[in-house]
C-alpha cells in the first residue's frame, strides 16, 4: 500500500557516442524483464522459514503470480536461492557447493534471521549469517518472516534485476579473494580486525 | 479404544509376494511381440554384485528437510540405507542452559516448527512441574485447544507433503489452505502465525481475545469438510493405495523395541497414546477415540493420522463447551509479571517486573520430565533445576529421532521409489532430529 | 495383506484409571513400585531412591547398568519394553560427576522410571550400552557420545552423530565449552567450508567394496589421503 511506489518516469537522453544505444537500452529493459518475472526459485529449506515459504508458494499467498511456482530444487535450474532456514556449519558448504552450481545470473535471497544473522542461534553450531559463504541480494528480516515480506523481498529482487545493465561486465563475475592485489587482506589479519565485531568467542554477555 | 477400519478395495498393483514384500514382476517383450508378466530365467542374466552406491539429500524436496540418506542399491531395490543427520544441529539444548525458563520458550517453537503451540505448552508444563504450580482450569482448557489446533496443522503439513511427494499435488494446497486458517486463529490469540511462543510458565502469553471463540468454531465446521474431500481424494484411490500398502512394515515388537511413538507406533498394532496412558490437561476427562492400525505399513500410518485429525476436531467441540470463565494465568508471583498498568505506576510492582524478567524465576532444585503426545510421537521436555534461573540441562527428546532411526529397517528390500514414500510416512522434521 | 499377528500390547488389565498428575509435592511422593524390586534383585548396585516431582529416579552403580536395565526389559513383573530416552546431564559444580540417565516406561503396567548412573570425572567416560536390550538405544547413545564424550562399550557403530566427524572443537555439551566454540567465528566457518562435500562418506559406506571401486580415481585418492571428509 504505501511502501510500493509506481516508477517515476525518467527522460533517457541518447548519446550514441558516450552512453550506451537506445536498442541495448531496451535490450536490457526486455531482458531483465523477463528474467524478473520469471525467477525460478531454489527453495534451500531448512527450518520454520522454510514452512512460511511453502505458505507463500500455496493458494493463499500464490508465488505463481510472479511467475515463481517452478520450484528449481535442481540448482542447475534456478535463478534465485532462497535460503529459508538457519545454516549450521555442518550444512555450510552444502550451501557454498549449491550456489556454485547455480549458473549465472543467479541471485539469493536471505529469509528469516537465521539466514541473514544467525538469528537466535548465536552458539557454536550456526553460522552468523549466509552472506559468510554467499553473496545476498535481499535479506528478509523476521522469525519467520511472513508471507508478506518475502513477498516484498521478491518484489525488492525484482527492482534489482531490473536495474541489471548488460554493458557492465564486472556485476557477473564471482571473484574469489586475490592474494596478489593490493585489497587483500590475510586471513589473521581480519580475526584481528573484526574481533571487537563479534568474531571473538571471548564475548561476554549479561549472563551470556 | 482402538478404532479399527478395514477397507476393501480393488488394487491395480500385484500386491505382496509369500515373504510380504511388494512384487517385483518384470515386464519383458515376449516372442509375440505382447509383453509377456514372466522372464524366462535364461533371459535375465545373474546381476548381483554390481550395487550403486546413491545419496539423496541433504538438500532434496522429498527429505523433508536436510536429511541425507545414503542408499546401497541392487538395481532400483534398497540393499542398505545409512542416513545421515545432524544438518540442522543448532545447539538448543546447549543455548537453554544459558536462558531463563521463559526465555527457552521461543526455543521451543524452533525445535519442531510444525507443532508450535504443542511444544510451548508441553516444555511450560514441565516448568510448572518444576515450580510446583497448578496452572488455573482456564489454562487447561485453553492448552488442549492449542495442543489439538496444533496437531490438526502438522497432520496437515504431513499430508500435504506425502501427497505431493507421491504424486498428488493438489491436497497440499487444500492443506495449506485449512493451515491459512489455523494460522489465523493462532495469530488473533498471540500474534504469531507459526512461531507462536504461546505459553508462559504459570499460564498462556495472552487470554483469548472477543470473538476468537467464533472463528473457532467456525473452523470446526468446516474443516471436516475439506478433510473429507481429501480423503475422499486419497483413500481409496488405487495409485495411493498401490504405493502405500505393504511399505515399509514394523511389527508391534520391534516397533517398541525402536522406541517408536506416535502414529508410527499405533499403526503397527501397538496401543500407546501418551494421553491415554500418561494423560495430562485433564484428557481422562475428553471422549476420544484412538486410532490403532493393523498392518504397520505406510497405508496405516496414512488412516492413523487421518482419523487423528477427526477425533482431535471432536476434542476441540469438548474443550470449547466446556472453557470456563476465569484469569488464564495462575496468581503465582514467583513467575507472572504484574499487570503493564500497575508495573509502571506502583514502584514495587516495577521492581517486581524487573526482577522477573532482568533475573528470571527460580524455581527449587530438581528435576522434571514431561511427555506429551505430540503430532510426531512421545514429546519430552526434561529439565534439571540446581535453584537458579537457567536451568542445568534441558533435553528435547524428539519422537522424529527415533523414528528416523528405525530407517535403515524399514526400506530394506524396498524399491527406491518407496524410500520416499516410507520416509514421507515417518513424517519427520529436522529441526527436532538434529536440534 | 497382513505379514504378523497383531498384538495388542496396550496396558495391562485391571489398573487403575489413569489420571492427570495433580498437586503433586515436591519430595517424597509415592514411589515406581519398580524401585522396591530392584533394590530387592541387585541389593548393593542400587545406590539411592528419590521421588522428586512425583517421578521415581533410582541411582545405579554404573558397572551394573546394562544387567539392570536387562531385567527391567525381561523380567515380566517388570516390562519395560520401552526405552523413551539416553541422556547425561553434567552439573554446574564441577566436582559432581556426570549422570548418564536412562528413561523407561513400562507400557503395560502404565509406568515411568528414571535411571541415573554418576560416572566420575576423573577417569575416561565410559558406560555399557544397551543397545543390546533396546535397538532404540543406537541413535540416542551416539548423541550422547557426540555431545558429552561418554563412551558406550559395546555400541556397534559409535559415532558423532549431529557433528561432523571430524570435529575438532571438542564435546559442545561440556560445561567447559563455551556457548560460541572455541574457535573464533571466522576460523569456525573456515574449518567447515574445508570439508569437501562431496567426499563425505563414512567407513561405514566405503566398507561397501563395490561402491569403493565405483568412486572416480581422484575421490579414492583423496579418501585414502585422509582427506578431511567432514562426516
Amino acid at each position: 500500500m504505501g511502501l510500493i511506489q509506481s516508477p517515476t518516469p525518467s527522460v533517457v537522453s541518447v548519446d550514441p557516442v558516450n552512453s550506451e544505444g537506445w536498442i541495448t537500452t531496451r535490450l536490457d529493459f526486455l531482458v531483465n524483464w523477463g528474467r524478473a518475472n520469471s525467477l525460478w526459485p531454489m527453495p534451500f529449506g531448512t527450518a520454520c522459514c522454510a514452512i512460511e515459504f511453502m505458505a507463500t508458494a500455496a493458494s493463499k499467498f500464490d508465488l505463481a503470480r510472479f511467475g515463481m511456482e517452478r520450484m528449481g530444487y535442481s540448482p542447475r535450474q534456478a535463478d534465485v536461492l532462497i535460503c529459508a532456514g538457519r545454516v549450521p556449519f555442518k550444512l555450510a558448504p552444502v550451501l557454498r557447493r549449491i550456489w556454485q552450481q547455480m549458473p549465472q545470473p543467479k541471485w539469493a535471497i536471505s529469509m528469516g534471521a537465521c539466514a541473514s544473522t544467525g538469528g537466535m542461534f548465536d552458539n557454536y553450531a550456526v553460522v552468523q549469517g549466509i552472506d559468510t559463504i554467499i553473496p545476498v541480494d535481499v535479506y528478509v528480516p523476521g522469525c519467520p518472516p511472513r508471507p508478506e515480506a518475502l513477498i516484498h523481498a521478491i518484489m525488492m529482487l525484482q527492482k534489482k534485476v531490473m536495474k541489471d545493465r548488460m554493458s557492465d561486465s564486472a556485476a557477473r563475475v564471482e571473484m574469489e579473494p586475490d592474494p596478489t592485489s593490493q585489497l587483500y587482506i590475510p586471513p589473521s589479519r581480519i580475526d584481528k580486525l573484526s574481533e571487537q565485531f563479534g568474531n571473538s568467542i571471548s564475548q561476554t554477555r549479561s549472563g551470556q | 479404544m482402538a478404532t479399527k477400519r478395514t477397507i476393501e478395495v480393488e488394487l491395480s498393483t500385484t500386491g505382496l509376494g509369500a515373504d510380504g514384500k511388494p512384487q517385483r514382476i518384470p515386464l519383458v517383450s515376449g516372442d509375440t511381440g505382447g509383453l509377456a508378466l514372466q522372464a524366462p530365467p535364461a533371459l535375465e542374466p545373474d546381476l548381483e554384485g554390481e550395487h550403486m552406491l546413491i545419496n539423496i539429500g541433504p538438500q532434496h524436496p522429498a527429505t523433508h528437510g536436510v536429511l541425507r540418506l545414503v542408499l546401497e542399491l541392487d538395481g532400483e531395490t534398497v540393499v542398505r540405507c545409512i542416513p545421515h543427520i545432524g544438518y540442522l544441529h543448532c545447539g538448543f539444548e546447549k543455548i537453554g542452559e544459558y536462558r531463563q525458563y521463559n526465555q527457552i520458550i521461543p526455543w521451543t517453537d524452533r525445535d519442531d516448527y510444525l507443532n508450535c503451540v504443542g511444544n510451548n505448552i508441553a516444555f511450560a508444563m514441565g516448568a510448572e512441574k518444576l515450580f510446583g504450580i497448578e496452572i488455573t482450569p482456564r489454562c487447561t482448557v485453553l492448552r488442549v485447544i492449542g495442543m489439538e489446533l496444533s496437531r490438526i496443522a502438522s497432520h496437515l503439513v504431513w499430508m500435504g507433503t506425502t501427497g505431493i511427494d507421491i504424486g498428488a499435488f493438489t491436497p497440499f494446497l487444500w492443506s495449506f489452505q485449512e493451515r491459512e486458517n489455523i494460522y489465523n486463529l493462532f495469530e488473533g490469540w498471540v500474534g504469531a502465525r507459526l512461531t507462536t511462543s504461546a505459553s508462559r510458565v504459570g499460564g498462556m502469553a495472552a487470554d483469548i481475545p472477543d470473538g476468537w471463540l467464533d472463528g473457532l468454531k467456525a473452523f470446526v465446521r468446516t474443516f471436516p469438510k475439506t478433510l473429507s474431500e481429501c480423503d475422499r481424494m486419497l483413500t481409496r484411490n488405487g495409485v495411493w493405495v498401490g504405493r502405500t500398502v505393504g511399505l515399509g512394515v514394523m511389527n508391534p515388537e520391534e516397533a517398541l523395541n525402536y522406541g517408536l511413538s506416535g502414529p508410527m507406533l499405533r499403526a503397527s498394532g501397538v496401543d500407546y497414546d501418551v494421553r491415554k496412558d500418561f494423560p495430562y490437561l485433564d484428557y481422562e476427562t475428553y471422549d476420544f477415540e484412538v486410532p490403532v492400525g493393523v498392518h504397520g505399513d505406510v497405508y496405516d500410518r496414512y488412516l492413523v493420522r487421518m482419523e487423528e485429525m477427526r477425533q482431535s476436531v471432536r476434542i476441540i467441540e469438548q474443550a470449547i463447551a466446556r472453557l470456563p470463565d476465569g484469569p488464564v494465568n495462575v496468581d503465582d508471583p514467583r513467575v507472572i509479571l504484574p499487570p503493564k498498568h500497575k508495573a509502571t505506576s506502583e514502584m514495587e510492582s516495577m521492581i517486581h517486573h524487573f526482577k522477573n524478567v532482568m533475573e528470571g524465576p527460580r524455581p527449587a532444585i530438581g528435576e522434571s520430565y514431561v511427555a506429551v503426545e505430540a503430532p510426531k510421537g512421545e514429546k519430552g521436555y526434561y529439565m534439571v533445576s540446581d535453584g537458579t534461573a537457567k536451568p542445568v540441562r534441558w533435553r528435547i527428546r524428539p519422537p522424529s529421532f527415533v523414528n528416523l532411526s528405525a530407517i535403515p529397517k524399514m526400506v530394506e528390500g524396498h524399491l527406491l521409489s518407496d524410500v520416499i514414500a516410507i520416509n514421507a510416512s515417518i513424517d519427520i522434521v529436522m529441526g527436532e532430529i538434529d536440534r | 495383506m497382513s505379514g504378523f499377528t497383531v498384538v495388542q500390547s496396550g496396558s495391562a488389565p485391571g489398573l487403575p484409571t489413569p489420571a492427570s498428575p495433580k498437586n503433586v509435592p515436591h519430595r517424597g511422593g509415592e514411589a515406581n513400585p519398580s524401585a522396591e524390586a530392584l533394590k530387592a534383585q541387585f541389593g548393593a548396585a542400587i545406590l539411592r531412591v528419590d521421588v522428586v516431582w512425583g517421578e521415581t529416579n533410582v541411582t545405579i552403580d554404573p558397572a551394573r547398568a546394562l544387567d539392570i536395565v536387562r531385567w527391567l526389559h525381561d523380567d515380566p513383573s517388570q516390562s519395560y519394553e520401552y526405552l523413551s530416552d539416553v541422556t547425561a546431564v553434567e552439573f554446574r559444580d564441577r566436582g559432581l560427576p556426570i549422570e548418564v540417565i536412562w528413561h523407561l516406561r513400562s507400557i503395560k503396567y502404565r509406568r515411568f522410571l528414571r535411571l541415573k548412573a554418576p560416572l566420575a570425572k576423573g577417569q575416561p567416560l565410559a558406560i555399557a550400552s544397551v543397545w543390546s536390550v533396546y535397538k532404540g538405544a543406537d541413535w540416542l547413545e551416539r548423541e550422547c557420545y557426540d555431545m558429552f564424550g561418554i563412551v558406550f562399550e559395546g555400541h556397534p557403530d559409535l559415532r558423532r552423530i549431529l557433528l561432523w566427524e571430524q570435529y575438532t572443537e571438542g564435546f559442545p555439551l561440556r560445561k567447559d565449552f563455551p556457548l560460541r566454540g572455541r574457535l573464533s567465528r571466522a576460523e569456525q566457518l573456515r574449518q567447515a567450508l574445508a570439508a569437501n562435500p562431496e567426499a563425505r562418506y563414512s567407513m561405514e559406506e566405503l566398507s561397501i567394496a563395490d561402491a569403493f571401486q565405483e568412486l572416480p580415481l581422484d575421490m579414492r585418492a583423496r579418501i585414502r589421503g585422509g582427506e578431511s571428509t567432514g562426516e
